[in-house]
């Protein structure tokens, strides 16, 4: 396969590398505080809630609400091509978190705000990633 | 108690480039033309000149950027540089710039922004955006910022599409009288209708030009003004500011943008309510911004913007007519000077589609993906 049609991979750090490394093992996490409790995505050093340095990775349970989507029906990036028309969507997870996906399974026509969504992690070249489907 | 410098300061002279493609124009020389026809305008000579504002050219980040422009220009300012939260930038300068000249931190300021995405570099227009993953998702372009916040207001509020056409319709429409409007050619709702979809729902009609041009404004005091007998100053009478400041994936609110704060900011300073304005030019990178600020300002309920601005009442004639040089739909998409520039013909009686006895302009500049806000509202 030619390099222009691989999906381009996540920029990796040292912050977000766990992530896609439990995706890999199929388990979507998401950081939550010590001092506070507040759960969130993306990857940060500190709570942006009240700056502590202290959290943990947790596990979603994989249900989620739609808030809002969108549908592609042109490509930005060469990759995309063959899969348009696809759909990003922002989604919130049911702890809290919100963060950025695609919606697989199901028409765009279909869609609705708030309507719920089962996570679906796909595999791609070399990683997973993670995806929602309606319920 | 902070002091209110209502009316205090006026916009002494205005000016700008031809919009479009400027092919071999690097933004200094466009800035320096732009900067040269305000002060022709403001009929006053660069040395009186004594801050410098510039907002950071978006096609390409450039460190020190306003010293090589104040360079160029053979400036040695007191005070100034360059700003950057995006298209809000040119009237938060405006009113950095009134609250210095109040402050006597300078007398005589340019406010200045230069872009040339269209000939230029795209630097800062091609990237993903977000984090480090987002192209993983193909989460790409700017456009799709402004279509998630869309569809959500779409659903939220069964806002009509034909609501985001009549804001493009009303645009092309004053844009086509506009002589130096990059795009003359007129829409109907119809051929909007027919548009086709970039990233759904947003319609190739909804997206700003992309264009090269750069706009200037000179800010002073009116009582400097008035000794140096400029021939039209327009009144500074409020301005405001609000940043959001959430990623939009991450915004609670995806259908409140800091509009809200920043026009309240701006009306209270002025005294002045939005049944007082006449004339409004709204920042429309996207249809829905421009829809949405409309709605935060007050001008209708939140949620009823999409029908709201159906019917004319946007347009030339309307209740409220807006962007009426044909704003960054039609004249130019560069990010938001030439809105006040607009606003100032307006309050001079001097527009192409001049609004009759129009005595109180509202200006909205905007930046990111709704993630700043501000507002200016000027007067006779």
């Amino acid at each position: 396969m030619s390099e222009a049609l691989t999906i381009p991979a996540p920029e990796l750090d040292d912050l977000s590398r766990p992530f896609w490394d439990a995706l890999k093992q199929g388990r979507l996490t998401f950081q939550r505080c010590t001092a506070c409790g507040h759960a969130w995505l993306p990857a940060r050093s500190d709570c942006p809630r009240c700056l502590a340095p202290d959290w943990q990775r947790q596990d979603a349970k994989g249900g989620a609400t739609l808030v809002s989507w969108v549908v592609y029906r042109m490509a930005y990036h060469p990759a995309f091509e063959s899969r348009l028309p696809y759909t990003v969507a922002t989604v919130q997870l049911d702890e809290g978190p919100r963060m950025i996906s695609n919606i697989v399974g199901a028409q765009p026509s279909q869609l609705r705000i708030e309507q719920r969504l089962r996570l679906r992690i796909e595999a791609e070249a070399d990683f997973m990633v993670p995806r929602f489907t309606p319920t | 108690m902070a002091s209110n410098l209502s009316g205090k300061v006026v916009i002494a002279g205005v000016g700008h480039t031809a919009f479009g493609k400027l092919p071999g124009r690097s933004t200094v020389s466009l800035n320096v033309e732009a900067i040269r026809n305000a002060l022709a305008n403001a009929g006053i000579e660069k040395t009186e000149v004594d801050g410098l504002f510039v907002k950071a050219p978006t096609s390409k980040f450039e460190m020190m950027y306003a010293q090589k422009l104040a360079e160029a220009l053979g400036l040695q300012p007191r005070i100034g540089g360059i700003w950057d939260h995006g298209g809000a930038s040119n009237i938060s300068m405006i009113s950095y710039a009134a609250m210095a000249i109040e402050a006597g931190q300078c007398e005589v300021a340019i406010v200045a922004l230069a872009d040339n995405p269209a000939t230029g570099t795209r630097q800062a227009y091609e990237k993903s955006y977000g984090d480090g993953d987002s192209g993983t998702y193909g989460w790409f372009g700017t456009p799709a910022g402004y279509a998630m916040i869309a569809q959500r207001h779409l659903q939220q509020y069964g806002t009509p599409n034909d609501g985001l056409g009549a804001i493009a319709v009303a645009c092309r429409k004053h844009g086509a009288v506009n002589p130096n409007a990059q795009l003359r050619k007129p829409l109907t709702l119809d051929q909007y209708r027919q548009s086709r979809y970039i990233v759904e729902p947003l319609r190739r009609d909804d997206c700003c030009l992309v264009s090269d041009g750069a706009a200037a404004v000179v800010v002073m005091s009116a009582e400097r003004a008035k000794a140096m007998k400029v021939a039209k100053p327009v009144a500074v009478l409020g301005f405001g500011q609000g940043q959001t400041s959430w990623d939009v994936a991450l915004r609670p609110d995806l259908t409140t943008t800091a509009a809200k704060v920043s026009a309240q900011t701006a009306f209270a300073m002025a005294g002045l309510q939005p049944k007082d304005i006449d004339v409004a030019q709204v920042y429309d990178c996207f249809t829905i911004a421009a829809l949405m600020t409309l709605e935060d300002y007050g001008f209708c309920a939140k949620g009823q913007g999409g029908h709201w601005v159906q019917g004319g009442r946007i347009e030339v004639g309307g209740e409220l007519p807006i962007n009426t040089s044909g704003g960054l739909l039609s004249e130019t998409g560069m990010p938001g000077l030439q809105l006040v520039i607009e606003g100032v013909r307006q309050m001079r009686g001097d527009s192409v589609n001049q609004v009759k006895g129009a005595a109180k302009c509202i200006v909205s500049n905007q930046g990111g993906i709704m993630h700043t806000h501000s507002t200016l509202i000027l007067g006779q």
